[in-house]
């Protein structure tokens, strides 16, 4: 494959950014809308042909003997430090950073073409289009990246681009600290990245990802067995990488700039908070795998995380009022999910005598649940969106019964329910699947717990779809109809909705495993039975409670009151924050410095200062304007040179 | 009879001394000047003396000397226009009463 394409792919939205960006003033809404879309379309005809040619081509550079390769379409010299700290810059194909492409060109097409309605008579429309533009080519420079290196590069830039679009609307005061949360959250986890970065590169020699991956135990074995603290250091820079990752996709602790990133324009929300930023650590944990595999406390650490972040988030979500902080706890949720399902995974290398499952499912699994989550997820924000945009408010109160007046709204947002709930034969009800089987495989107790939180999952969706479509219709629809949005942005829900129906047939397993060999998915029929039955009682349940207005809820609500109110306040994570910043680092540790800075710090220049002012104001009385007193005090002065001089030579 | 240096150089120093006095004593400018030009002079003198007794075959000194005194000219034409600057300043060459350069 020539480079032509991968860096036209790369440079089309940089270049987009740039014309919008600093040429957006003068240009006109509809221009600049055009210009953003068709940019982006441009980016996914190619990102398709690129993916296409790598996954159906057969070329000896993609597949050898069915085992797909890795392949470097480039790879440069960008930055030379020193002799092994050598960052290169690249494009690199592989199973994932293949898919990676389809989903976020397409996800990003959609919400470009759908920001055109949603967002027509907001100002800064052009400046708009130009941070989407920079959005999608720091993801794609994300999942090409040939090493850890770029990758931690656009990693960052994809913070910003975010920090940017959550801070669209710069004169609410609570976008603004959303976007600062968000940026601060994600660069204190990304701390732990680069000392991740430097700790495991220090033992490798390398940034490549091919490299490092391709012969893990070799890396294990660079480390000579070094510790540190009660653990190898290998595991401490998994770990670390990790934490990167478990900033940018809102795993706990670190989770809590997510609801809060939901003051950004909706389709952003769609585009970064559900279908590609935050599943970067998923990506990162993917690309690292085989690495992962041979620190097994690393990859039980993650399991963890996200087994615990699942299950908070799916019962948090339960309890919110905001539809759009239902979707970031359901996306904390989704992610977690996919998070565990990897870390669930181990390389498939069976050995000899036993005849477990495969156990490089997970790792297909939550690949593909984050490919048919990104669809789905993305068609519920975008209906989220079209929501808002008619009934001007992000609670489901001021909704209820809009079945009737936005049709395509809500069949659409009803295939997104019932894909995140897994319904057969929906996309969500393959992945999830797979998902499940994997950990089970690994531990029946992964798998029990994932089970109930999948039922959770699609408890809140329907809560969430009855809220908005059933129970009793708003009084004041009567003098402001609701209807659905302009065809910018039905057409968008529409595609997504097809994708989300047709998603779960894909063969998945013959294009993304772990080794690029192929595996063929089948349908583990208790697995798909269990969650399929706890799904339909989640949303008979669901069904019963919220199809039309009666007390129930109310009643459930006042039994559990003390849950019910921590639930909602997010089991006071925030609160917790808030303690931890304002009084203990704020309050204490900052206070004791703040004091050494002033009375050590300062003091000491000060004194300086003050004693050159003292010692000038002492002796400026010298300088007298007397040109005969000057003479003496020379003539004084070579005396005793002439004096001292004298002395030395006796 | 050979004069030793020092007959040559006790002058020379008288010289110094007297310009240096007058250069601190003198209130008029005038005089001053008069003063360092006597200080000069004895730091050429010195040039010509030391020439003709520690390197009698060279001609240096002398030339330099001459160039001396020749640079003394000028900077004495130099110090005459700043006197006349500062007469039609402030009336008179009194050199206690230019001290409005201070701190």
């Amino acid at each position: 494959m020539g480079v032509t394409l991968p860096i036209l792919i790369l440079s089309i939205p940089l270049f987009m950014f740039l014309l919008l960006g600093l040429g957006g003033v003068k240009m006109s809404r509809k221009a600049a809308g055009i210009c953003g879309i068709t940019g982006m379309g441009t980016t996914m005809v190619l990102a398709y042909i690129v993916a296409c040619t790598y996954y159906f081509s057969g070329d000896i550079a993609f597949i050898i003997d069915g085992i797909r390769q890795q392949y470097q379409v480039f790879d440069v010299t960008w930055l030379a430090f020193t002799e092994k700290l050598v960052v290169n810059i690249g494009f690199l194909l592989d199973p994932i950073s293949a898919l990676m492409l389809i989903v976020i060109t397409t996800i990003s097409f959609m919400v470009h073409l759908y920001s055109w309605g949603y967002m027509e008579h907001e100002p800064g429309f052009q400046r708009y289009y130009a941070f989407l533009s920079l959005f999608s080519f720091s993801m794609l420079g994300l999942v090409v990246a040939t090493n850890i290196f770029q990758m931690y590069i656009f990693w960052e830039l994809v913070g910003v681009s975010s920090y940017l679009l959550i801070g669209f609307f710069y004169k609410l005061p609570s976008a603004v600290s959303a976007s600062k949360k968000a940026f601060i959250v994600t660069r204190f986890a990304d701390l732990g990245f680069l000392i991740g970065i430097l700790v495991l590169s220090f033992y490798t020699d390398t940034f490549n990802f091919v490299t490092m991956t391709d012969n893990p135990f070799e890396v294990l074995a660079q480390t000579h067995g070094a510790t540190f603290m009660g653990a190898s250091v290998l595991t401490w820079a998994m770990v670390l990488i990790f934490v990167g990752g478990m900033g940018k996709s809102a795993m706990m602790p670190l989770h809590i700039w997510l609801p809060d990133a939901m003051e950004g324009p909706t389709p952003v929300s769609a585009l970064i908070h559900a279908a590609t930023m935050v599943v970067a650590g998923v990506y990162l944990v993917a690309r690292m795998f085989p690495v992962y595999c041979v620190v097994d406390t690393a990859l039980t650490f993650v399991a963890i995380v996200g087994a615990i972040t699942a299950f908070y988030a799916a019962v948090v979500a339960c309890t919110q009022i905001d539809i759009k902080r239902v979707l970031a706890f359901s996306t904390i949720s989704q992610i977690a999910f996919m998070m565990t399902s990897l870390a669930c995974s181990r390389m498939g290398l069976v050995p000899e005598g036993h005849h477990e499952a495969y156990s490089g499912l997970g790792y297909m699994a939550g690949m593909f649940h984050l490919f048919t989550h990104a669809m789905f997820k993305a068609l519920l924000f975008l209906g989220a969106g079209a929501l808002i945009h008619a009934v001007h408010s992000n609670d489901y109160t001021k909704m209820g019964g809009l079945r009737k007046y936005m049709p395509i709204t809500h069949w659409t947002f009803l295939i997104g329910c019932l894909a995140i709930a897994g319904i057969w034969p929906f996309a969500g009800f393959f992945s999830k699947d797979e998902m499940l089987a994997a950990m089970f495989n690994q531990h029946w107790f992964y798998g029990a717990w994932m089970t109930m939180v999948a039922g959770l999952t699609a408890f809140y969706m329907f809560r969430l779809y009855y809220r908005i479509f059933w129970w009793e219709e708003n009084a004041e629809y009567q003098h402001h109809k609701p209807h659905d949005g302009p065809w910018q942005m039905s057409l968008p829900l529409l595609i997504l909705a097809a994708i989300s129906c047709v998603a779960g047939w894909i063969p998945f397993g013959e294009f993304v495993t772990w080794n690029g060999q192929e595996y063929h998915i089948h349908i583990e029929a208790p697995v798909a039975a269990t969650s399929l039955i706890v799904a339909v009682l989640a949303i008979a349940l669901a069904t019963l409670m919220y199809a039309k207005k009666n007390p129930w809820p109310t009643r459930v609500k006042n039994m559990v009151p003390g849950l019910w109110e921590a639930a909602h306040r997010r089991f006071y994570w925030d609160e917790i924050y808030q303690f931890i910043t304002h009084k203990i680092i704020f309050g204490m540790i900052s206070k004791g410095i703040a004091w050494f800075d002033r009375h050590v710090i300062d003091a000491t220049m000060d004194g300086f200062a003050k004693i050159t002012q003292r010692t000038s104001v002492a002796i400026k009385g010298m300088q007298s304007g007397s040109t005969q007193a000057y003479v003496i005090w020379y003539f004084v002065g070579a005396l005793l040179v002439a004096a001292i001089t004298w002395i030395c030579l006796i | 009879m050979d004069l030793s240096i020092l007959w040559y150089l006790i002058p020379s120093v008288l010289m110094f001394a007297c310009g240096v006095y007058g250069f601190i004593t003198r209130k008029n400018m005038i005089a001053m000047l008069i003063s360092i030009e006597l200080i000069l002079n004895s730091s050429d003198l010195n040039f010509v003396i030391f020439n003709r007794y520690l390197f009698p075959g060279s001609m240096e000194g002398m030339v330099f000397t001459l160039f001396a005194v020749a640079i003394a000219a000028a900077e004495t034409a130099v110090a005459i226009a700043i006197i006349i600057n500062i007469f039609r300043k402030i009336g008179n060459t009194d050199i206690s009463e230019a001290k409005k350069m201070k701190y």
